[in-house]
């Protein structure tokens, strides 16, 4: 009897520790900071709907929503083109394309993006419409006026900012998912080649057909990832005037010099759509671990 | 000396290989008849995988000649994918494509390389399958099967090319001890069969047993090559009389 209790009143411990420890383990893993970051969304919501300036001061920033999305979207696409050709370069067994690869690999990491917009939209493209111009005239004293005079009459001001803003995205961001590529082609194992190669598969098919599929699956969540920088970095273009959601809150705070309307509600509008994006891509991770094997 | 002669499917000439400032092979010649099965053993570093790689070329020799099927062997690209597609490699980490099925294993080369429909590619790939009594591991990732059935499913995705020569590069050295009489049957299949075969293994039960004749390397150069019963009963060198007394605990 005695022995009977004594060893209930233990488990009876036992029990309520390891429930102690099971709530400790979850009180420890949960996602305080989220809570957070849902209050602060949800607060800056409840602003937006009820305070007069906030409202008007969304309104007039979310005009920029679709330079903003589109000159992302667009220039992502680009980069990754870009990019996979580049990191087939930078594996090459070619000496000039790997030399090239690495060179505008090096340049582009060099720099800080908020120079190379500068330099790519005031520097680089006027400096081509020129060359292209000098080609032209050269085509025209040739006798070929058709190709010298379409060439000669590109004009600078033609190519506005907002494309000169995606040529400058592009070509950075280019660079940085190259290293994405170049790291997912060397995690291969070396035998996937080999016996490729050995089944007579040329380099070519062999990459397209058993190395690039290994490698696409590992780096498709830094891919995404990249995704969500250039969503932020994409904000740099405003310094070209550019009107994205952050020109427009910029000039918004000029005029109406309400900056913690402007600048809370452009932030929390792109902490909402990182948010939202880095969800997606953690649901795609899941699920590529799942099928994976 | 350039005359090939036309019963032997592999010549290797003179062949040298250095790595840097490691020389892998010293002066190898070979002859590989068609239709034989040469077994080729040897401590590590040996130079028996290089030798090995040297036949299809996945390692270009510093200096001598390939000869395979009356043919250089040259660096040019598209001749050597012609032979490529004519030797079957086994690896001894199988190499499987590790993001297809077994069968999209088999069917690849021959879509690719080949240019066969996938439809027929299939059918060569199944009836390769049942060859090495895997068929039912078709629709398999490679994770997901042994690895004694990975080595068969890699055996089948080189034989359904119809190569002309067998390569097999320590085949069962990776292998849990369980599973390699399963390989080992397989390859002892092929054998019976007349496939032309050159095997680096340290499996000498299977060596005495399967091939025609067999290499023994050190160094970087073929020291010794007989019959089986010529070389393991009465080894010619003291180098392949140690070699065998350690191996085979004697």
């Amino acid at each position: 009897m005695m022995v009977e209790d004594s060893l209930t009143a233990a488990q009876k411990i036992a029990i309520r520790q390891s429930r102690r420890q099971r709530l400790r383990t979850r009180l420890a893993t949960f996602p305080w900071w989220l809570v957070v970051i849902g209050i602060l969304i949800g607060v800056t919501l409840w602003l937006i709907t009820e305070s007069p300036t906030y409202s008007e001061a969304f309104a007039t920033i979310r005009t920029g929503m679709i330079v903003t999305l589109t000159i992302t979207i667009i220039s992502y696409a680009i980069s990754l083109i870009i990019g996979l050709f580049t990191g087939l370069g930078r594996v090459s067994a070619n000496i000039a394309s790997q030399n090239i690869a690495t060179l505008y690999v090096e340049i582009m990491r060099g720099i800080p993006m908020l120079v190379s917009i500068f330099f790519i939209a005031l520097v680089l493209v006027p400096g081509m419409v020129e060359l292209l111009a000098l080609i032209g005239a050269k085509f025209s004293e040739l006798g070929l006026t058709g190709i010298g005079a379409s060439l000669s009459s590109l004009d600078n001001k033609a190519i506005s900012m907002s494309t000169r803003a995606v040529i400058a995205l592009s070509l950075t961001y280019g660079a940085y998912s190259a290293e994405i590529f170049r790291a997912g082609i060397q995690s291969v194992p070396a035998g996937q080649m080999e016996a490729a190669r050995s089944q007579g598969m040329s380099y070519g098919q062999a990459m397209r057909n058993v190395v690039l599929p290994q490698a696409l699956r590992n780096v498709l969540p830094a891919i995404g990832n990249d995704f969500i920088a250039m969503l932020k970095d994409s904000s740099l273009v405003s310094i070209l005037a550019v009107r994205d959601i952050t020109q427009i809150a910029r000039l918004y705070a000029g005029h109406s010099f309400r900056y913690p309307e402007a600048y809370t509600t452009l932030s929390v509008m792109y902490l909402t759509m990182t948010m939202l994006l880095s969800l997606l891509v953690k649901l795609i991770e899941r699920r590529l671990s799942n099928n994976g094997k | 000396m350039e005359n090939n002669n036309a019963s032997n499917l592999v010549e290797v000439r003179s062949v040298d290989k250095w790595f840097g400032d490691l020389q892998a092979l010293n002066g190898v010649s070979l002859d590989v008849p068609a239709g034989k099965v040469m077994v080729i053993i040897g401590p590590s570093g040996s130079g028996k995988s290089t030798l090995l790689r040297c036949i299809n070329y996945l390692e270009t020799p510093t200096s001598g000649q390939v000869w395979f099927n009356g043919e250089k062997m040259t660096s040019d690209q598209k001749e050597l994918n012609r032979h490529r597609a004519e030797i079957g490699m086994v690896f001894q980490s199988f190499n499987l494509y590790a993001h297809l099925t077994i069968l999209q294993n088999i069917t690849l080369a021959l879509r690719v390389v080949k240019k066969i429909s996938e439809k027929e590619a299939e059918t060569i790939a199944m009836e390769q399958l049942k060859r090495v009594g895997i068929v039912d591991k078709a629709d398999k990732m490679p994770a997901q099967i042994s690895g004694g059935q990975q080595q068969r499913a890699a055996i089948a995705r080189a034989l359904a090319m119809r190569p002309k020569l067998m390569l097999f590069d320590e085949p069962t050295s990776a292998l849990d001890p369980e599973m390699i009489k399963e390989v080992l049957d397989v390859m002892m299949m092929l054998a019976k069969e007349g496939i032309t075969m050159i095997i680096v293994t340290h499996e000498m039960g299977f060596a005495r047993a399967a091939a025609d004749e067999v290499v023994f390397m050190d160094n970087g150069r073929i020291v010794e090559r007989n019959t089986p019963e010529g070389l393991f009963n009465q080894p010619a060198s003291e180098r392949t009389k140690l070699f065998l007394s350690q191996i085979l605990h004697k």
